[in-house]
């Protein structure tokens, strides 16, 4: 029965798209398509709660008669996919409030209109597919809307690029996919998830599909080396859609991933989390690498999203590493803190995106060199920014430090796994997880300190205006529950009791009937945090200081030009910039990952040439693996080229020494 | 329970009062050693009044953000270093926090400073912002990775569980302890911008990092930050004293001797934190910035063979 009121939900979004068409370029059609999705997204996504609360454990499914005839297309929701309905509609909901502002800034809407609610409805029912054929028909449906809405800016050349980049990637990821679903369905052939439940295949194909589903869904998330469209394709995008491409649909290849590895391939063998931990380990570090070199705001954001990937999968390899080994409690540690990650990773992220948005329709830039001094102009978006800022760098009290701290939490068990290459490993990702969470914090003073602080480096900045009151309430609504997160993580573990209970057969223990509402993974001998009194006191303890001070000492001020050591330079320009902050970053970690070299270029004394400093920097991964892809391509094609120029004659002999050839295998075939 | 209250607020009181002294006696014993007479012991509290009773004046460009961040600062390095157990564990809200939550304290500690360096809008306060926030990358890192070999060798990320389980005889001599030590004193030595890593009374502003940071504050601003400062050196001698030398930490119920005891322990370890600090700090030389990623490298690789070697053996 869920399931088919989430089905009319999804139908609900469908019938946007004629509307949209229809409504074209009039000036309600903005107003008309997300005030509807934004309704639809909040009621599918309460239903989507309530089923996670109320019926946890129970499974409804429906089956219609659409798709290939003698498979049909089946829907289900289990507790793994209320939780992910949840963050989709959750997402979805906030993307629209945010568009109902942000969007009238659209001067082409007819080319994102007609797509956002197709794209909302496929990012649904990915989640909601029961059978192999409807889940790769939903999962093309979303890469090809968001495909639109990537290229939705056609004009600009740098969007097509990423435009074709994205489909490239989303081919490729689709197709092993494809092949894995075909490895899974086996030999009977019957493609529903259910049929795949029950088969067991043997160890070597088993391993084929993980490999096969680590490309496939790892494309889509942004796994390194699989991440070159990411941060092309998420910046190009309208900033809502940005959100939903980063916030949401990176979360539902991870959804893929726990369906099809933990729940339908059967039990892991345990060399499976070794690949999974490298991968997310490498991710993790590279992601955040990565992002403090970009001054581009929303590809930094991007960046990040593959970060925060790696720190996800970095959680979901300890819990097959746990599962492999028959610690159900401990795999659902790890479980848990992953899929609490996918939460509080698709909140702040969404809002972070949400603030370049309100930036970029605030000052027309996205390029961090021309912002500054925003926090005047912008005070209610400088604040929000600030929250989702402080909780992706994983600062107490806030959500993002939740999860990372369970992250460590499972790995401080892991010394009792018996492998070897685990007891080896398991400590350098660990080391890697560290250092991506300091790395984050440095990005993010970068993001704030240059774009909200200082002085405004451009006209544009100088002359920035608050955003729509429906922009900035989606922001707070996301501000809100990041901070709910952090301080109440218990209520949130709690809700992610049942999928755990589903996937690995345990949960973690209750948690929000621990006194003062603390979170305690294992044993309070052992660990435990309480936000919520964390809070209270800094809270406390800051105000007292205040008051004390201000009362007993003195609470005088007065404005006066800044100090800068005797020498305050009025011109923003001397100012430090995003690039010359990450500089020492660069010179540390960048010198030896991207081959950065700084060439300076001073004029001869007496001169008045102006002196130059150029910063060149290599991507490792795209030269590595995608440069000679493109090589051979282009290398054969030229080869291949001389065929189309052939006289009749010789594609007729051509023709039939193929035939021959054909001929001549099938005379030889045994 | 009222008593547990009284502990905990006697802590936090006690850290406060303290930390000044410490950086007196510090600075008293380098000046000693320079042969100079050095300002009195009880020069930073007179510092810290008179701060506090001076006018604040704000640069044109700064916002509201600038005159919060000393608060919060404040606030976030007090919590954290109440959280340590220093005479007496099992203090009544130990369970809050753990070791890896009060380093986290710490960063968002730092954060915000890193965020004041960049209000203002000078060139002084970006380049101590980023380079504070560079040596914070592999700070941090190490960090983690001696709260992981500490909560390995003890079972508990849990400050007082670990330092019952470092007074009792289990413990033993461990490599990874040794290494953890190491470690730890060298992270400390840069979290507090110590030489060799910076300098805390420079006065070229170009070789600062912390100071450079906080150049445009001045009052009572100035007077927090300074204070935090002083509180977070404290926090770094008290976490090596109740991990490395737990002697004389008392537990829940103790006698009123005991806890005299304690808290004569407790002083004499931070003078002795002091001094050896200070010996340290006139023996050596200050390094140039980027020299410091090699000393907090050695430190992270230090940290993780020590976290390996507790992976792969029980008995290291």
């Amino acid at each position: 029965m869920m399931a088919a009121y989430a089905l009319c939900g999804v139908a609900a979004l469908l019938l946007l798209l004629p509307i949209a068409i229809v409504l074209g370029r009039s000036s309600h059609s903005s107003a008309v398509v997300y005030g509807a999705s934004l309704i639809v997204a909040l009621v599918l996504g309460i239903f989507a709660l309530l089923t996670l609360f109320e019926h946890s454990g129970r499974v409804s499914s429906v089956s219609l008669p659409f798709g290939l005839p003698w498979l049909g297309a089946h829907f289900r929701i289990d507790a793994l996919s209320a939780f992910f309905l949840v963050v989709v509609n959750l997402g979805g909901a906030a993307a629209s409030l945010f568009a109902l502002g942000y969007g009238q800034h659209e001067h082409a809407p007819q080319r994102v209109l007609p797509f956002y609610p197709v794209y909302l409805a496929a990012m649904n029912l990915v989640v909601l597919a029961d059978d192999a054929f409807s889940f790769l028909v939903a999962w093309e449906f979303m890469s090809l809307t968001s495909w639109a809405l990537v290229i939705a800016h056609h004009r600009d050349p740098e969007n097509l690029r990423a435009g074709l980049v994205y489909l490239l990637m989303a081919s490729f990821g689709t197709l092993a996919l494809l092949l894995a679903f075909g490895l899974l369905a086996s030999a009977g052939g019957d493609y529903t998830f259910e049929a795949m439940r029950a088969t067991h295949l043997g160890p070597g194909l088993a391993a084929l599909v993980l490999i096969l589903v680590l490309i496939g869904t790892g494309s889509k998330a942004g796994l390194v080396p699989l991440h070159a469209w990411l941060p092309l394709a998420h910046p190009a995008a309208p900033s809502h859609v940005s959100a939903l491409m980063s916030g949401v649909m990176t979360k539902l290849a991870v959804y893929a991933f726990v369906r099809i590895v933990f729940d339908l391939l059967g039990s892991p063998a345990w060399w499976w989390s070794l690949i999974v931990l490298a991968l997310g380990g490498v991710t993790a570090v590279m992601g955040v690498l990565y992002a403090l070199m970009q001054h581009d705001l929303k590809r930094l954001l991007a960046y990040h999203t593959v970060e925060n990937i790696g720190i996800i999968f970095i959680g979901l390899g300890l819990a097959l590493a746990f599962q492999a080994h028959g610690m159900p409690n401990a795999a659902a540690l790890g479980l848990t803190a992953a899929l609490l990650h996918v939460f509080n990773h698709s909140v702040f992220k969404s809002l972070l995106f949400f603030g370049s948005g309100a930036i970029l329709s605030a000052t027309g830039e996205r390029d961090m060199e021309k912002l500054g001094g925003l926090i005047h102009r912008m005070p209610h978006t400088a604040v929000l920014v600030l929250i989702g800022c402080m909780a992706i760098s994983a600062l107490p009290p806030l959500n993002g430090f939740v999860s990372e701290w369970l992250t460590l939490q499972a790995i401080l068990i892991s010394p009792q796994l018996p492998s070897w290459g685990l007891k080896l490993m398991i400590p350098a990702v660990g080391a890697t997880l560290a250092l991506s969470a300091a790395l984050a914090a440095a990005c993010f003073v970068k993001v704030f300190g240059v774009s909200f602080l200082g002085r405004p480096r451009s006209p544009q900045a100088a002359n920035a205006h608050e955003v729509e009151r429906s922009s900035v309430v989606a922001m707070g609504v996301l501000a809100a529950l990041c901070f709910l997160a952090g301080i109440l993580p218990g209520l949130f573990i709690d809700a992610l009791a049942p999928v755990t209970q589903a996937l690995v057969n345990d949960s973690m223990p209750h948690q929000s009937s621990i006194a003062w509402l603390s979170i305690v993974p294992i044993a309070e001998s052992r660990s435990s945090y309480n936000g919520l009194l964390v809070f209270a006191f800094i809270l406390s303890s800051g105000m007292l200081a205040a008051y004390a001070i201000h009362r007993l000492a003195s609470d005088k001020w007065r404005k006066g030009p800044a100090w800068d050591c005797g020498f305050p330079n009025a011109d923003p320009v001397t100012q430090y910039t995003a690039s010359s902050f990450a500089q020492p970053i660069r010179r540390v970690f960048g010198s030896v990952v991207f081959q950065a070299r700084e060439i300076g270029e001073m004029p001869l004394p007496g001169s008045m040439a102006p002196a130059h400093l150029t910063v060149r920097l290599r991507d490792p991964i795209w030269d590595a693996c995608y440069a000679p892809v493109a090589g051979i391509v282009s290398f054969l094609s030229e080869r291949l080229n001389v065929l189309q120029f052939l006289t009749i004659r010789r594609y007729l002999s051509l023709v039939f020494a193929l035939l021959v050839l054909l001929l001549l295998a099938l005379a030889a075939w045994p | 329970m009222i008593r547990d209250l009284a502990f905990q607020f006697a802590q936090m009181l006690l850290v406060l009062g303290l930390s000044p002294l410490l950086t007196g006696l510090v600075r008293k014993v380098k000046a000693r050693l320079l042969r100079r007479k050095g300002p009195p012991l009880l020069q930073p509290y007179r510092d810290l009044v008179r701060l506090l009773r001076k006018e604040v004046v704000l640069a044109e460009s700064s916002s509201w953000l600038f005159r919060v961040i000393p608060y919060v600062v404040f606030a976030g390095t007090w919590v954290a270093a109440a959280l340590v157990p220093t005479f007496r564990s099992g203090l009544l809200f130990s369970w809050t926090a753990d070791l890896i939550a009060i380093i986290a304290l710490l960063g968002s500690a730092r954060f915000f400073l890193a965020l004041a360096g960049m209000d203002v809008g000078t060139s002084f306060g970006g380049i101590g912002s980023s380079r504070e926030v560079m040596i914070a990358s592999l700070a941090e890192p190490a960090m983690l990775m001696i709260v992981f070999t500490l909560a390995l060798i003890a079972g508990s990320t849990q400050l007082s569980a670990m330092a019952a389980f470092m007074n009792s005889p289990e413990v033993g001599l461990r490599v990874s302890l040794g290494l953890g030590m190491i470690a730890l004193v060298m992270v400390a030595i840069a979290e507090n911008a110590r030489i060799p890593v910076d300098n805390p009374a420079t006065h070229l502003e170009l070789t600062m990092v912390h100071e450079a940071m906080v150049l445009e504050y001045s009052g009572r601003h100035l007077a927090l930050i300074e204070l935090s400062s002083y509180l977070k050196l404290l926090l770094y001698v008290s976490l090596i004293a109740c991990l490395f030398a737990p002697w004389g930490i008392t537990t829940a119920n103790a006698e009123p001797a005991q806890l005299a005891i304690a808290v004569v322990a407790y002083i004499g370890k931070l003078a002795a934190g002091g001094v050896l600090l200070a010996l340290f700090e006139t023996s050596i030389a200050k390094m140039r910035v980027f020299r410091v990623p090699q000393f907090l490298g050695a430190a992270l690789m230090l940290a993780l063979l020590a976290t390996l070697l507790r992976f792969v053996s029980r008995s290291f």
